[in-house]
């Protein structure tokens, strides 16, 4: 497979500039940071289908990580420094093998970092895997997008409001997200369709509020996140008719003071088979790392700071108001 | 022009200021204030313009408020609620005038 370097095929309104003259009109470059966050994605498996995902993750995927690939991850982990793994999907808890691939990260990273969408985590008695989260402190990041069950359905499925309710509440009872335990619970609030998320202080004080008074359910903080022009994401936006606005929305959106904290400054993403790419929406688009595809394998560290980050349109998305830093 | 509504002159919004430019930008400046977050936030506010937005009948602030209250986390529910204020304030102000009629109508008939 080639490392398209500058873009995938882009299909941006021909009224929307480019990315990267975005960032050269604002005399911006994309360039590496220190890298203390090593993000692992264990595979595209997961029990939903949501309409946001830019990874199209769902049941029919068999791309999981296998023993030997988390093996060498652990492996280059130990050969750098990093400060903080976070682990993602798919749905990370439908993968075998996954606590003991926590566990021996966890020898190595000293924060860890799970994401869940909240079905998997309660789904075949999963008490072995919260076990190993409570036992090495890993803060979880859960996708709950929406106060009200028919905006949370449109977005991930039937049956996903009560599910995700439940197991926030047993999440809860083993101390994630309350005071002082050492336990952090995070929620991820994507928007419901092609417009950006809402100030993200407002709406974590405002879900604050409501899932203690509703349900008596407590979190540590909330990440509003903008959806990603991605997979299946993009998929709905074509078909839909909404790419060309929600692009000129993002766009127009751009906010260059986000661009030194962006995230891809600072990680590496590792797909499920071991390749190493600068960020999870990269991974997707198939954009690897550095010139060539590089397997953690034959890495002896992170890239070096200063290395330049490819662009594509698709980065509008981090770059939108307040950012994904 | 075709028409008097086209959708796309809503992003030409900020062209009133050609020629009172001192005018218009202490406008936006107001109008920016009014939304910004304060004893009600954002998202109130959105529901609350939305509502004024079908009381006035206004296609642009329909688009406009309409988009904004779901980028405010509100649900098409919430967001017909709110039309349905503007249609109940507006319903019961031709119906309360009708005191004035029956006023006028007792004082004038026999």
């Amino acid at each position: 497979m080639g490392c398209p370097q500058e873009t995938q095929a882009q299909t941006l309104p021909g009224d929307i500039e480019k990315f990267s003259a975005a960032l050269k009109r604002h005399g911006l470059k994309l360039d590496r940071g220190r890298c203390r966050i090593l993000q692992v994605n264990v595979g595209l498996i997961c029990d939903l289908c949501c309409r946001h995902c830019h990874l199209t993750a769902g049941p029919h995927r068999r791309e999981i990580m296998s023993a030997e690939t988390m093996k060498e991850v652990v492996d280059f982990a130990r050969r750098c420094d990093f400060e903080l793994v976070d682990i993602t999907g798919g749905a990370p808890e439908l993968v075998p093998g996954i606590e003991g691939f926590i566990s021996d990260l966890a020898d190595v990273i000293p924060q860890l970092m799970l994401r869940s969408n909240l079905t998997a985590l309660g789904s075949q008695e999963r008490n072995d895997l919260l076990s190993t989260c409570v036992k090495h402190r890993v803060a979880l990041v859960v996708s709950f997008p929406a106060l009200r069950e028919a905006q949370v359905e449109a977005q991930r499925g039937s049956g996903v409001w009560e599910k995700s309710l439940a197991m926030l509440h047993r999440l809860n009872e083993l101390g994630y997200g309350r005071e002082a335990s050492g336990l952090e619970l995070h929620l991820a609030v994507n928007p419901g369709g092609a417009f950006l998320p809402a100030d993200q202080a407002a709406v974590e004080k405002r879900y604050r509020r409501e899932l203690q008074r509703r349900w008596d359910i407590v979190f540590n903080r909330l990440f509003a996140l903008t959806n990603t022009p991605l997979g299946r994401f993009r998929r709905w936006l074509e078909t839909s008719g909404n790419y060309d606005a929600y692009m000129g929305k993002l766009a127009k959106a751009f906010n260059p003071t986000v661009v030194p904290g962006l995230m891809c400054r600072e990680q590496i993403s590792v797909s499920w088979d071991g390749y190493v790419f600068d960020c999870d929406f990269h991974l997707a688009a198939g954009i690897c790392q550095g010139e060539k595809r590089t397997h953690v394998r034959d890495l002896s560290a992170p890239p070096a700071e200063g290395t330049l980050i490819a662009t594509a349109d698709h980065c509008y998305a981090c770059t939108a108001g307040a950012g994904f830093t | 022009m075709k028409t008097y509504y086209d959708p796309s002159d809503l992003s030409l919004f900020e062209t009133i200021g050609k020629d009172a430019p001192e005018l218009a930008r202490k406008f936006f400046d107001y109008y920016g204030a009014v939304f910004a977050e304060g004893a009600l936030s954002a998202r109130e506010k959105a529901l609350i313009a939305l509502a004024v937005a079908h009381a006035v009948q206004c296609p642009y602030c329909i688009d406009a408020y309409t988009r904004a209250g779901l980028e405010q986390g509100c649900d098409l529910e919430e967001l017909t609620e709110a039309v349905h204020v503007a249609g109940a304030i507006r319903g019961g102000a031709s119906l309360v005038h009708g005191v004035q009629m029956r006023k006028i109508a007792e004082k004038l008939t026999l």
